[in-house]
């Protein structure tokens, strides 16, 4: 049996070939996302059985739980699979486009300018404006910090450079946080300390559906750009003579892991190592090229996320704890083991 | 830069008439401005009525001596640092030291309840070697070999883990939160002698260290293999001046939280005003580290009155245009 299949339409002239290991492993990462979705929606502090929670979700009319089912459950894993899918495929993007498997969106300060930004916001009493403006902000200011990477990289943007200015404003964008942090009465500073950390409590069905264009647009729009992360790879100047314009394609890929990134975290929260940790799974399970990569991380990422979350609301109960605590618990063991093992 | 010892002396005279300078200034600022006669009275015959008098022995003086302290112990780990790894970008809080320290003292105090001076610094000790030996580990190319980019990310990561792992601890414990979200931020703020004393020894010993190591550093700049062909074993040196790094760090962090950039800041400095030689860049960044610290804090307390920003977020502030201008050179040889 050969590894790949080849899929053909229109006489030949449109064709697609897929890798078999990456069909499975994609299917397989699939089917175990929809089973933990529906399992943890039976689960909280009032646990339900699958077939009541499959009555809840066919027949809401009927079921006495389809109110805690589809309001307050349902959005709340929705958008914890977006969030970590969103998360994962931004990581992928920066590490291939950075040609450095530890860069991801809260290394280079992409999430320390959506968080500068929403901290400020709750600081400042933004909330009198309505909840619903405290995404936007923070998209603004994940863009805000990812043009000031650019300007301040300078010419050619190269991947270490990138890097490093990121870390930079990394350090005085969590450097203002704080301040504000300090500044503001406790329970404003809690609050804002709580988001920090990245949180799905009390997720609702608008925020889903503020998030969902972003998943559905950029998803696969990066599935789309993938194979040139492959050129990428090679270096700029074996990229360059393959006729791939190097600047341009890394300026739209950063500005999709952009925007991937900080839409994820205006909703979710400065969740940090997931979009380290989620590629770096995915490329474990799938070895052959970007392209197969880019589903893989978007369903491991939504994937932890979703047991995370799980884990936080089942662990402490009656508190409802913050999911970011439990990926960093994960995630960062995990990640010094990888870096571990992987020496460039 | 200075060339003949002679200027070089009278460089490192000026830079402590600096760090003098800011230190009385930050007896004398702040929210109750305190005359200089009533200063030089306040020392020469202390009058236990006086406010005035209370304030500098109470107050200010602690918080001058620990600034001066965790400024100089920051800027000569971070100048140890620098030589160790031969990376312009190498600093306590860049390579994910202070991080270390930091999360280790917030699980002593959370999880075991450790509240004294002395038993916060052994952990912080602790934390600060531990988060060294990550980056040291994770830092390392296969050919054994150290690329500058791949330390300063491996710091980063590290830094996130720990600061992590320290968020979800406080976020459990709310109580503790509020009280260590100042020392989180950075401060010397509200300190007292006490606090300082138990570790004197600690501080002592790294500066001996220093003294002791001077020569042998100057030749860790130099080529790895030049220097084997010197007949020098560098094993020992590495190692002694890795403890001193631990011990000035963790120390500075047990003393007043997570401030940043002032080790990476001051060598550069110093190094272009000194050149390469250990035996003048190590007390001229313990000057002007001290004298940094000092002047950040007293600047601290006029940038939004009443209120005090704390010192860790001005020196971040600070900081950052350096260490933007440091990462876009071509080179990150120190």
């Amino acid at each position: 049996m050969s590894r790949s299949m080849v899929l053909r339409a229109v006489d030949g002239r449109l064709s697609l070939r897929l890798d078999r290991r990456t069909l499975t492993v994609t299917l397989l990462l699939a089917l175990a996302l929809v089973i933990s979705a529906l399992v943890s929606l039976g689960l909280g502090s009032q646990a339900t059985p699958p077939s009541a929670v499959l009555e809840a979700l066919l027949f809401p009319e009927r079921s006495d739980i389809a109110l805690i089912v589809h309001e307050i459950r349902l959005p709340r894993i929705m958008l914890a699979i977006l969030v970590g899918a969103c998360l994962g495929v931004a990581g992928l993007l920066l590490q291939g486009l950075v040609r450095n498997p530890l860069a991801s969106p809260d290394v280079i300060g992409i999430t320390g300018g959506a968080s500068l930004a929403a901290v400020a916001f709750l600081a400042l009493g933004g909330t009198a404006l309505g909840e619903a403006w405290l995404p936007l902000a923070a998209l603004g200011g994940a863009l805000l910090v990812a043009l000031g990477i650019i300007a301040l990289a300078g010419r050619g943007v190269t991947p270490a450079r990138l890097v490093l200015v990121g870390i930079g404003l990394a350090a005085a964008l969590g450097a203002a946080a704080t301040l504000i942090l300090v500044l503001s009465p406790d329970t404003t500073a809690m609050q804002a300390y709580m988001w920090l950390t990245g949180s799905l409590y009390a997720a609702q069905w608008r925020e889903v559906a503020a998030l969902a264009p972003w998943a559905v647009l950029g998803l696969p729009l990066a599935l789309g750009l993938a194979r040139h992360l492959d050129v990428l790879a090679l270096g700029d100047d074996l990229a360059t003579g393959l006729g791939s314009a190097v600047r341009g394609t890394r300026l739209s890929l950063l500005l999709l892991a952009v925007a991937l990134s900080g839409a994820a975290v205006a909703f979710a929260g400065g969740l940090s190592f997931l979009g380290l940790i989620a590629p770096h799974i995915a490329r474990r399970l799938v070895t052959r090229g970007h392209t197969g990569l880019v589903p893989a991380s978007a369903l491991v990422g939504a994937l932890i996320l979703l047991h995370a979350d799980l884990l936080g609301r089942l662990a402490f109960l009656p508190r409802d704890l913050p999911a970011g605590i439990f990926v960093a618990g994960i995630g960062a063991p995990f990640f010094v083991y990888l870096l571990y093992r992987w020496r460039a | 830069m200075l060339t003949s010892p002679a200027a070089k002396l009278m460089g490192l005279l000026l830079t402590a008439a600096l760090a003098l300078a800011t230190g009385l200034a930050s007896l004398a600022l702040g929210a109750t401005e305190i005359a200089p006669a009533v200063l030089l009275k306040a020392f020469l015959a202390p009058d236990p009525s006086s406010t005035q008098h209370l304030i500098v022995w109470t107050e200010r003086l602690p918080r001058a001596a620990i600034a001066a302290l965790v400024g100089a112990s920051l800027a000569v780990a971070g100048a140890l640092m620098q030589t160790l790894t031969r990376n312009a970008l190498a600093a306590p809080s860049i390579l994910g030291i202070n991080a270390g320290a930091m999360c280790f003292v917030v699980l002593g105090s959370t999880l075991f309840a450790i509240r004294s001076p002395l038993g916060l610094a052994w952990v912080a000790f602790l934390g600060a070697l531990v988060a060294a030996l990550l980056v040291a580990l994770l830092g390392r190319e296969r050919g054994g070999g150290i690329s500058p980019v791949r330390v300063v990310l491996a710091g980063v990561a590290v830094t996130a883990l720990f600061v992590s792992l320290a968020q979800g601890l406080l976020i459990i414990d709310q109580e503790r939160f509020e009280s260590l979200l100042l020392w989180l931020a950075g401060s010397v703020a509200g300190r007292e002698l006490e606090m300082m004393t138990p570790l004197l020894p600690f501080f002592l010993f790294a500066a001996g260290v220093c003294l002791f190591l001077v020569r042998q550093l100057n030749l860790l700049v130099l080529d790895e293999e030049v220097v084997r062909g010197l007949g020098q074993r560098t094993g020992r040196v590495k190692l002694l001046a890795g403890a001193a790094v631990i011990v000035l760090a963790g120390g500075a962090v047990a003393l007043a939280g997570m401030i940043g950039f002032v080790g990476l800041i001051v060598p550069h400095m110093v190094r272009a005003l000194f050149g390469r030689d250990h035996r003048w860049v190590l007390p001229g960044c313990a000057l002007l580290g001290a004298g940094l610290l000092l002047g950040a804090d007293t600047l601290a307390r006029f940038v939004i009155p009443p209120q005090e920003v704390p010192v860790g977020v001005m020196t971040a502030l600070l900081g950052t245009p350096f260490f933007l201008h440091l990462a876009r050179r071509r080179s990150l040889a120190p």
